[in-house]
């Protein structure tokens, strides 16, 4: 292996360390992750625009940012002159955004989203920007209107979604960290799949503001890195109020890594076992893997509680009316009008509406569209969304309970392993139960995360999910890092080769 | 029997209810940053949030809620500690987002009440309550042979939705509500009150019933009422076509009509089976909106002096009738010029005379409304005249003179009085000239008088006041005019 590509495999934070140790320049490792990326990514497809000259740019300007603060006169942080990549539902001003939708395949942002804004400030390299399903209606990555990503480990296998682009540019080692969003899974599911660590914050721990919307009482950015380090000096850098966005929460965001520390400690944190997500259907493997990583917890100090969360079977209902209901009125937007694909102009305006959505969005947007304007209906309104919203806050007290008992949640984070391409995409219903385990925790604004915790019979990695308390992400990465310094699966990589 | 006359019978009785739309005067719109004034070129006051460009959030402007806030307090609104934004779901291309921000299921403020004056007797209309939301843009059809065009100045915009209970009985009832609304938010200094620039706009639910049921009749629901006749003329039609239907055994239709000006008739526009489904649901995008007692408090010390009280002032400070006082009151401007004359010269009961006779003549145009910062002369000018006559410089016949070139030239008084020669006589010797020819030129008379003919005093006071040219001090006249004849 050439020593580039020893380069785009660092972690985030022994990056971080060269770089401010001027061991290594940020455009070498810039040029690392780009040479990776020209190499694997016809057979990955993580990308749908790469912009490697501005990458470029970002990485000299990176470099002076470093060389200034060497001689004490500058503001570089831990993220300047890291490369990255971001999810395509990100604007990203003067780059090409698409969310993945032909509605969108012309689009360029004025502006970028406040995660891109405080990134640029931070001095973080950006790529590109990476693969998805559809405006994040998915659990596959498959529902992506520009391309098909497949996953590294396996390349006949789904990287899972939505944010399957931003698991894959880790897990092919193209980039060293990258961002997505997670709605009900969309981070955690790829992490998973991928064998990477993936985290979704708090509802309202990062802006939202320039994310392209899903669902927007779900949505929440967060980030993906080889390592629970790395994703906490990600979150780090885009945690926080935000002025633009009314629903981010005005609370002091605390030094994550120096609250990992060098030797996280566990002993005494009590650990929740939730019985409703150990049940028929999880495939062997990843019980096997998942237990034997409580065992783990247990021989590092920690104590294993029993918990209930009875109303986890009502999440996947409760979640496809909610999500779809707000996703049927956050796509009208995309009309024609003023920006993005329009069609049949020339016949009137409903036919103008009518053939722009028809030929702009894909078949599961389109689903999840009449799915969530029916819930909405005069009549039908009470019956399924005032219920759903009703369910929520019982999903919520649910979890109240559980951590008056316990300090942080483990649970496997899919039923599964990545299935085959193409396997499930006739089957909708099955298709929205892989995302069965990590719903629940985004109806409740949750923080929580995957981590890799070992391999299945064919090799392909298993997810360990950690769910905490509101803004208990410290604890949270905590409790991640003493498992990944204790078992190091984080080291197993996609044996991808050129 | 037509329906006209059987309606004026007292058969049916007219049931109104109105939805009033104002715009609130912020300087920026009620979730960016844009400017929320009228007049700009097409959509000159845009941005990402109010074009709904992908990704972008909603930002509440406090200022329109503290608008919001005086609006309740002037209405007497109970208002809610916590209320909810909500989104109104609807295609148009003039609605960026695909849908509106509202208040649906939890207004910020309900049950107030607004009184007003109609030829003397007074009236209260219940309001249900007031909500905020935001304005959709414009949509023009007519610029362009093939083409619509979209200006989004005006989304984004604030309003207050402010829903009335169906407490009102006539056209004029209707429009003198309006009038009312109007003069409350100008003088709370939310609104401009525009009808024709559309800042204010209303919609009116019209229903018949025979005279002493309790329960409603079907509706409809009339739109484009963009002035005040418009109002009073769709309502009134409206009562007559309703009227008709219902007198010819029919049922009317639950429908929303647009109100046609230009023919003076209401034409149907969806009949209720088309009614959109709005698909309401709570705005994820927003937190609820929570106004505690120390922001209500704060708003209300700063509110500034209402209508009614005003009114009472008037009376009490100024020794004015109750009439006037409402006349005066009824505006805020004419309130306040009226109060700038007084500042310049104090005698308020001859200024309020002037103001409500000879003013609001010149002031008010064919609609009967007023732009007093379009008077050809200011307060300071009617206060000029009141003092020249009030210091003898001129009588108040002359003064009648001078108001008309006041109007004409706008010229300050003394000026017109200077330039016209217009200065009162007082000079005894010179009207004692002028009393002796008349008296001499007029023996007979004088001799009719002396035998106890009194009513020829005024022949004479007629004729010197002519030889005088008006200018002749009139005290004066009468005085010298007696001791010649009975002396």
């Amino acid at each position: 292996m050439s020593s580039i590509d020893q380069l785009s495999q660092l972690s985030i934070e022994e990056a971080s360390r060269r770089l401010a140790a001027r061991e290594v320049s940020s455009r070498e490792l810039t040029q690392a992750c780009l040479a990776r990326i020209a190499a694997t990514d016809s057979q990955v497809g993580s990308f749908l625009e790469l912009t490697p000259e501005l990458a470029l740019q970002q990485a000299d300007d990176a470099d002076r940012r470093r060389a200034k603060t060497n001689a004490g006169a500058s503001d570089a942080t831990a993220l300047t002159g890291v490369p990255i990549a971001l999810k395509d539902i990100f604007l990203t001003k003067g780059v090409r955004t698409t969310c993945a939708s032909k509605i969108l395949e012309n689009f360029t942002p004025t502006f970028d989203a406040t995660v891109v804004a405080r990134l640029r400030q931070a001095g973080a390299v950006l790529l590109g920007k990476v693969n998805m399903d559809e405006f994040a209606m998915g659990s596959s990555c498959e529902n992506s209107s520009m391309k098909l990503t497949r996953n590294p480990w396996k390349l006949d296998r789904v990287p899972g979604g939505s944010s399957g682009g931003s698991a894959t540019c880790i897990a092919a080692r193209q980039a060293l960290g990258s961002f997505g969003t997670d709605t009900g899974g969309s981070i955690r599911l790829p992490a998973s799949f991928c064998g990477v660590t993936g985290l979704k914050p708090t509802y309202g721990r990062v802006s939202r503001y320039g994310v392209i919307a899903f669902a927007s009482s779900l949505d929440q950015v967060g980030p993906m890195a080889t390592t629970t380090r790395g994703a906490a000096l990600l979150l780090q850098t885009v945690a926080g109020k935000d002025p633009l966005d009314s629903t981010s929460i005005d609370a002091p965001v605390p030094d994550y890594a120096s609250i990992i520390g060098g030797h996280p400690d566990v002993r005494g944190l009590r650990i929740g076992i939730p019985r409703e997500y150990f049940v028929e259907g999880l495939d062997a493997d990843v019980e096997v893997a998942v237990r034997g990583a409580i065992r783990k917890y247990e021989e590092l100090g920690a104590t294993v509680v029993d918990v209930t969360l009875p109303h986890t079977e009502y999440a996947v209902a409760t979640y496809y009316i909610v999500a779809t209901a707000e996703a049927s009125s956050n796509l009208g937007r995309y009309d024609g009008v003023r920006y993005g694909r329009r069609r049949g102009e020339e016949q009137g305006l409903r036919e103008m509406y009518g053939e722009t959505r028809d030929q702009g969005f894909g078949a599961e947007v389109k689903r999840r569209i009449m799915l969530g304007t029916y819930v909405l209906s005069a009549g039908y309104y009470d019956a399924y969304y005032s219920k759903a919203m009703r369910v929520r806050t019982l999903i919520r007290r649910d979890f109240d309970a559980a951590f008056a008992q316990c300090d942080v949640i483990v649970t496997p984070t899919a039923p599964a392993t990545a299935f085959g391409i193409g396997s499930r995409t006739d089957d909708p219903l099955k298709m929205y139960l892989s995302d069965i385990l990590t719903i629940s925790v985004n109806l409740a604004g949750l923080p929580g995360m995957s981590i890799p915790c070992g391999l299945d019979r064919d090799g392909m990695p298993i997810g360990l999910q950690l769910i905490g308390k509101p803004l208990d992400e410290p604890t949270l990465l905590r409790t991640a890092a003493a498992y990944e310094d204790a078992c190091q699966w984080q080291r197993k990589r996609a044996e991808l080769r050129p | 029997m037509s329906a006209r006359s059987f309606y004026e019978q007292g058969g049916f009785e007219t049931v109104i209810g109105l939805e009033v739309h104002c715009q609130l005067a912020t300087a920026s719109k009620l979730f960016c940053g844009c400017s929320a004034a009228f007049g700009a070129d097409p959509n000159d006051h845009t941005c990402p949030v109010c074009l709904a460009m992908p990704g972008v959030l909603p930002v509440l402007n406090r200022r329109a809620v503290e608008y919001a806030i005086r609006a309740a307090l002037a209405t007497g609104c109970t208002i809610n500690t916590t209320s909810r934004w909500a989104r109104k779901n609807y295609f148009y291309p003039d609605l960026p987002k695909a849908y509106q921000i509202t208040q649906y299921e939890q207004p910020y403020c309900e049950h107030g009440r607004v009184a007003f004056d109609l030829d003397g007797t007074q009236h209260t209309v219940r309001l249900t309550r007031i909500h905020m939301e935001e304005d959709a843009g414009k949509s023009v059809h007519d610029a362009h042979a093939s083409w619509s065009l979209v200006d989004l100045n005006r989304a984004g915009v604030p309003l207050l939705e402010i829903v009335s209970e169906p407490d009102i009985r006539s056209g004029p009832e209707a429009a003198a509500y309006m009038r009312k609304m109007r003069s409350l938010v100008r003088y709370l200094g939310i609104s401009d009150g525009n009808m024709n620039e559309g800042s204010m706009r209303c919609d009116a639910n019209v229903s018949l019933r025979k005279r002493g049921d309790t329960k409603l009749g079907i509706r409809a629901e009339l739109k484009n009422l963009n002035s005040f006749r418009s109002v009073e003329r769709a309502i009134a039609y409206e009562i007559e076509r309703q009227a008709e239907i219902l007198l010819d055994g029919g049922t009317v239709v639950q429908e929303t009509r647009l109100w046609d000006a230009d023919r003076g008739v209401t034409r149907s526009m969806r009949s209720k089976e088309e009614a959109h489904d709005y698909r309401y649901f709570p705005e994820p995008d927003l937190l609820p909106l929570v106004i505690d007692d120390a922001w209500i408090e704060r708003v209300r010390s700063e509110l500034p002096e209402l209508p009614d009280a005003r009114r009472e002032r008037f009376i009490s400070a100024y020794g004015l009738s109750d009439y006037d006082s409402g006349v005066l009151t009824a505006s805020k401007e004419l309130a306040d010029w009226f109060e700038a004359a007084v500042a310049a010269h104090d005698n308020p009961k001859a200024l309020a005379n002037w103001i409500t006779s000879d003013v609001l003549r010149i002031a008010n145009d064919a609609e009967g409304e007023a732009d007093y910062s379009k008077l050809p002369f200011g307060p300071a000018s009617l206060a000029a005249l009141v003092r020249l006559i009030d210091d003898g410089t001129i009588s108040g016949k002359i003064a009648k003179t001078v108001f008309s070139k006041m109007v004409e030239t706008g010229d300050d008084p003394a000026v017109i009085v200077e330039r016209e020669g217009l200065v009162q006589v007082t000079d005894e010797g010179a009207i004692a000239a002028i009393v002796d020819r008349i008296v001499a030129a007029n023996g007979d008379k004088a001799a009719e008088y002396k035998s106890g003919k009194d009513k020829l005093f005024g022949f004479f006071v007629g004729q010197v006041m002519k030889e005088s040219h008006g200018k002749a001090n009139p005290a004066l006249v009468n005085r010298l005019l007696k001791e010649r004849l009975d002396g």
